[in-house]
């Protein structure tokens, strides 16, 4: 199960600054941990984050073996015209997580 | 005689001052209470409890078909919104066909196999914590409700036993941590009053969802005994105690704490 959860207002006013809240269902394993055998597990977390708004780049994050399970990023963007944010997740075994939240704005 | 009348009376005089360190009903405090305002503010917001993903996942589940028999949680119980509201605030209850108390995970884990005729889920399973926590955040706000009749009263005494005997190497006794020096620190984390409202809930330190029997184990390994299993009637007869303990908090399930 791999589910990433997005919270944003679904409208906006022209030049508002709206907040985006996102929590993505991760381990975030840090290949640092061994087995109570001795074993290495393998690093498995989230290498990058990111939001385009209708195609352009407006949040990026790079994450690291330090940050928490289940990573919660929020951030805020203006809203400029209506149309789709995309939120992507990629990590370490392919994990890929996509999210499109659309927006309206007046 | 007078060395067993002795140690008889000292038995007495340790049982009854355990007993005198209860917590007053308007003393009581949930580990909520006690915890940063950060973590605080992580539980409080549903878009940023983490303990919501599992409820996300109960959420799916209760709506899958599973089994031989090929039907979903939904499919006799509905909508869990109305169906399941309450019903963690009553858990551990009496079952009558086994003849004692059963915790949630139990209860679950029996419509499973006599129901939808499909194996149980294993204790601490993504799963299981995953619709356990979508059941009993039915309940959040409502009241821990625990009714003790003549038939769990005997589980109950015994879970209030095991609260207050002291065992393993460190020769504590729940109480003397929980009833007795709540609001001290251990090292450096504050003493909770052990009120179990958010379970399953977010632990910090566990980076994920756990039972309160998964907390329970932590704290008898804490103190050096030996944990019971999974489900052991032990656990179940100590959850029914804490539960009533805390007889009138709110459920806050999914909790999230340091």
């Amino acid at each position: 199960m791999a589910r990433a959860v997005v919270t944003m207002p679904a409208q906006a006013k022209r030049g508002e600054i709206v907040e985006i809240k996102t929590l993505a269902q991760h381990p975030m394993e840090t290949g640092f941990r061994r087995t109570q055998t001795g074993e290495l597990i393998p690093r498995d977390i989230i290498r990058r984050f990111t939001c385009t708004y209708n195609g352009v780049e407006v949040y990026r994050a790079d994450l690291h073996p330090a940050i928490a399970a289940n990573p919660l990023i929020s951030f805020t963007t203006v809203a400029s015209e209506s149309g789709a944010l995309t939120f992507q997740w990629t990590g370490d075994n392919s994990y890929t997580v996509t999210e499109i939240a659309p927006i309206r704005v007046e | 005689m007078s060395l067993r009348f002795l140690s008889a009376a000292l038995a007495c005089l340790v049982c009854t001052s355990a007993r005198a360190g209860e917590i007053p009903p308007d003393q009581r405090r949930s580990g909520y209470e006690l915890m940063s305002r950060e973590t605080r503010a992580i539980q409080d917001d549903d878009t940023t409890n983490p303990g919501m993903l599992w409820v996300l996942d109960g959420e799916a589940l209760w709506n899958r078909k599973a089994g031989t028999a090929d039907r979903a949680c939904a499919a006799c119980h509905g909508d869990a919104r109305t169906s399941m509201k309450g019903v963690a605030a009553r858990y551990p209850a009496f079952d009558a066909a086994l003849g004692r108390p059963v915790n949630l995970e139990q209860r679950i884990n029996f419509c499973r196999t006599g129901r939808q005729k499909a194996p149980p889920l294993a204790f601490e399973s993504r799963e299981l914590l995953a619709l356990t926590a979508y059941v009993a955040r039915q309940s959040r706000d409502l009241p821990i409700n625990i009714a003790i009749d003549a038939r769990n009263k005997p589980f109950l005494d015994a879970g209030s036993e095991a609260f207050h005997r002291r065992q393993g190497q460190l020769n504590l006794a729940c109480s003397q941590c929980h009833d007795d020096n709540w609001g001290k620190r251990l090292a450096g984390s504050l003493i909770p009053q052990a009120h179990p409202t958010g379970y399953p809930l977010y632990r910090l330190e566990w980076q994920g969802l756990g039972s309160l029997e998964r907390r329970l184990r932590n704290c008898l390994i804490g103190i050096r005994a030996e944990p019971h299993a999974y489900g052991a009637p032990e656990f179940v007869d100590l959850e029914l105690y804490l539960m009533w303990r805390a007889n009138g908090m709110k459920v806050e399930t999914p909790a999230v704490r340091p």
